[in-house]
């Protein structure tokens, strides 16, 4: 009989080899589902997982892709590794955006260099701004983070559509939906001549360094560890929980809001009730895919934007409906949790015992 | 007087689905299993529910088969989090993820198409009553049927035997497994049953309130469904009264808003997602009552080392 053993130590080697498993098994799954659909499986899977690896525009789009999802990321392992289930990110995302193009279109007849960063404090307030409700509520009155956080989402979308369909509403748009489109210091710096990958990647870079020093080499960061997996042992330590709380809000919270404006200001250039794009969401996956650790969420955010450059080239090369990516996504995710049990279990061989059977001859 | 039945009325109308959503949520936390995935389940239920009903032409089927697809995603989660041992905040957090793109592929051809709405049963005396008449005697049958599923879910968990069981794996699953009660099965159970209700929950949206199939229309209905059984302290009576009162505010604001008040429309919209904010604080608030209501091993995992 085969049964579970618990490790005395989670395996390093398999906790690092368990999302190159995960990819080629969505890999598998997914061929299996386009077989069900109808539809060619090689040359699908092909499409979503090779074209976006093939132009100097595709790879620069996956920069575009990235970017959000590492910065969101990159916010919520901190989170995630203490126990803090911040799920809105999506909202604070929105109300980055919003905040931060709504400075952009104030000083819409003004330029000048220091319009980015104003910009971007605006977008980290407002992110922040939204992150704290639900650190408020769950620290003052015990309230869930996660509902509280993901309501939040729902009121955000619709602040940001009520705001571009009244007061940030292009005058001369013909009432569509939309704000003007940004001024031209008010927009991200290029990475490259070609493509629309903008600035707002290095920073997120720079936030997952920071992330990893944080996390390994801080006391907040073994503060953030040991709340996450013993909270009893942090509250004996004396770490003050509600400050943890806190503190994993305040920066998914701003990083979110960041990332927010980035894309605002970078690929969209406006803003648009389209604008939440899910990335909030995806950065869900980003994060556990990368092992809650800043440098593996900077690669988990690369796998997971060839799902999106390379869902749009299948969408376009040969019909697929977009929702295709949202199904890599989730089985994406489903196969990583679902092998993380190698990691602290191992399987083993076990006869059963006979000794305490008597046999009759 | 009419407009209050009106009102009443359509209350009922939403309150529906987030009945049977709250109520299968609320029989699979009681075992001790947080499945975030309500909203994955729920849209996965709505789209099986319309494709059906569009092609047999039977409300039954399509009903029955989203219940149907509901329960296996109900297993899909139960088996991630009690057999492959997952986090279950985050397995939640897939199967939503992926219910949204599941339904959004299946239901591809199928936008914008529209079925035949669920007829209400007409009784001979009662439906023509004033009053009671349209408030009781004047639904659709899946409105009776969440009806009669609380009392049934409430009879289970307090009146049987099994309930007892289920009740006592989720309070404290270590000692439930010392006595000898099956801890997996009993959740893995729990967990179809809730995809089970979550699927007729959005069958409802589909096929009974607005005969339609349109991408993402649960619209979050999954995620207040969650909050309800917070609201109810996990009490099936308390999950009714919750539903009723978030079908209340969803009704008011479409009622000011047909009323002609000079107020952006999304700002009314916001009124169910931010009254589920100003609910979940009100019942945590202060001396945390509602968090010592909950079933003792909620969320945890559940591994037996003998």
């Amino acid at each position: 009989m085969i049964r579970l053993e618990r490790r005395p130590q989670p395996s390093r080697a398999v906790v690092w080899m368990t999302p190159v498993l995960a990819v080629l098994l969505t890999v598998a799954a997914g061929m299996a589902l386009f077989a069900i659909m109808g539809v060619d499986p090689v040359r699908a899977v092909g499409i979503i997982f090779l074209s976006p690896f093939s132009d100097a525009y595709s790879l620069s789009e996956l920069i575009v892709k990235a970017t959000p999802l590492i910065l969101i990321g990159v916010g919520l392992s901190l989170g995630f590794r203490a126990g803090v289930w911040n799920i809105g990110a999506e909202g604070q995302f929105v109300i980055g955006a919003l905040t931060g193009g709504a400075v952009a279109l104030a000083f819409y007849d003004i330029s000048g260099v220091w319009l980015l960063p104003l910009m971007s404090l605006a977008a980290v307030a407002g992110g922040m701004a939204w992150a704290a409700v639900p650190a408020f509520l769950r620290t003052r009155f015990g309230t869930n983070e996660i509902l509280v956080s993901l309501m939040l989402t729902y009121v955000a979308i619709l602040l940001l559509s009520a705001m571009v369909t009244g007061p940030l509403r292009d005058p001369d748009g013909f009432n569509f939906p939309e704000s003007r489109i940004f001024h031209d210091s008010a927009l991200m710096p290029q990475l490259f001549e070609q493509g629309r990958a903008n600035a707002g990647f290095l920073v997120a870079l720079a936030a997952a360094a920071t992330g990893w020093i944080l996390l390994g080499r801080h006391v907040v960061g073994f503060q953030i560890r040991l709340m996450g997996q013993s909270p009893r042992a942090a509250r004996f330590a004396g770490f003050r929980e509600k400050r943890i709380i806190w503190f994993c809000l305040m920066v998914s919270g701003g990083l979110a809001g960041l990332a927010g404006m980035f894309e605002a200001a970078g690929p969209v250039e406006q803003l648009v009730p389209a604008l939440p794009a899910g990335y909030g969401f995806t950065a869900i996956i980003v994060a556990f895919l990368g092992r809650l650790n800043p440098i593996g969420i900077v690669l988990a955010g690369f796998v997971i934007a060839v799902t999106y450059i390379g869902g749009e080239a299948a969408q376009i090369q040969m019909q697929l409906p977009a929702a295709v990516t949202r199904v890599f996504q989730g089985m994406l995710l489903f196969f990583l949790l679902g092998m993380d049990l190698l990691a602290g279990f191992r399987f083993r061989l076990r006869l059963p015992r006979r000794a305490n059977v008597v046999e009759t001859p | 007087m009419e407009l209050a039945v009106d009102i009443l009325v359509g209350m009922m109308l939403a309150a529906t689905p987030l009945l049977f959503a709250a109520l299968g949520e609320l029989v699979a936390e009681r075992a001790g299993v947080l499945n975030l995935g309500v909203e994955g389940m729920m849209v996965v239920g709505a789209v099986t529910g319309f494709i059906v009903t569009a092609e047999s032409g039977s409300h039954f089927a399509g009903i029955a088969l989203a219940a149907f697809a509901g329960t296996l995603m109900g297993l899909l989660f139960g088996l991630m989090t009690q057999i492959l041992l997952a986090n279950q905040v985050a397995t939640g957090l897939a199967l939503t993820i992926f219910g949204l793109g599941l339904s959004a592929l299946m239901g591809q051809g199928y936008s914008g198409l529209s079925v035949p709405p669920l007829e209400a049963i007409r009784l001979p005396v009662l439906s023509e009553l004033p009053v009671l008449g349209p408030l009781l005697f004047h639904h659709e049958p899946m409105f009776y049927l969440s009806i009669l599923l609380t009392a049934l879910v409430a009879w289970f968990l307090y009146a049987t035997r099994a309930g007892m069981i289920l009740r006592a794996v989720g309070e404290n699953h270590h000692a439930a497994h010392a006595i000898g009660f099956p801890v997996v099965r009993v959740r893995l159970a729990a967990v179809a049953f809730g995809g089970a209700m979550a699927g007729l929950g959005g069958a409802y949206l589909s096929v009974a309130r607005t005969p339609l199939w349109s991408e993402d229309m649960t619209a979050g209905r999954g995620w207040i469904a969650l909050a309800i059984v917070v609201f109810a302290s996990w009490r099936p009576g308390r999950a009714l009264l919750g539903a009723y009162l978030f079908g209340g505010v969803t009704i008011v604001q479409l009622h000011v808003q047909g009323a002609g008040v000079d107020i952006a429309s999304q700002y009314l919209s916001m009124l169910p997602y931010l009254a589920t904010i100003v609910v979940l604080v009100l019942i945590s608030g202060g001396r945390g009552a509602a968090v010592l209501r909950a079933p003792g091993s909620l969320g945890r995992t559940f591994y037996a080392s003998s």
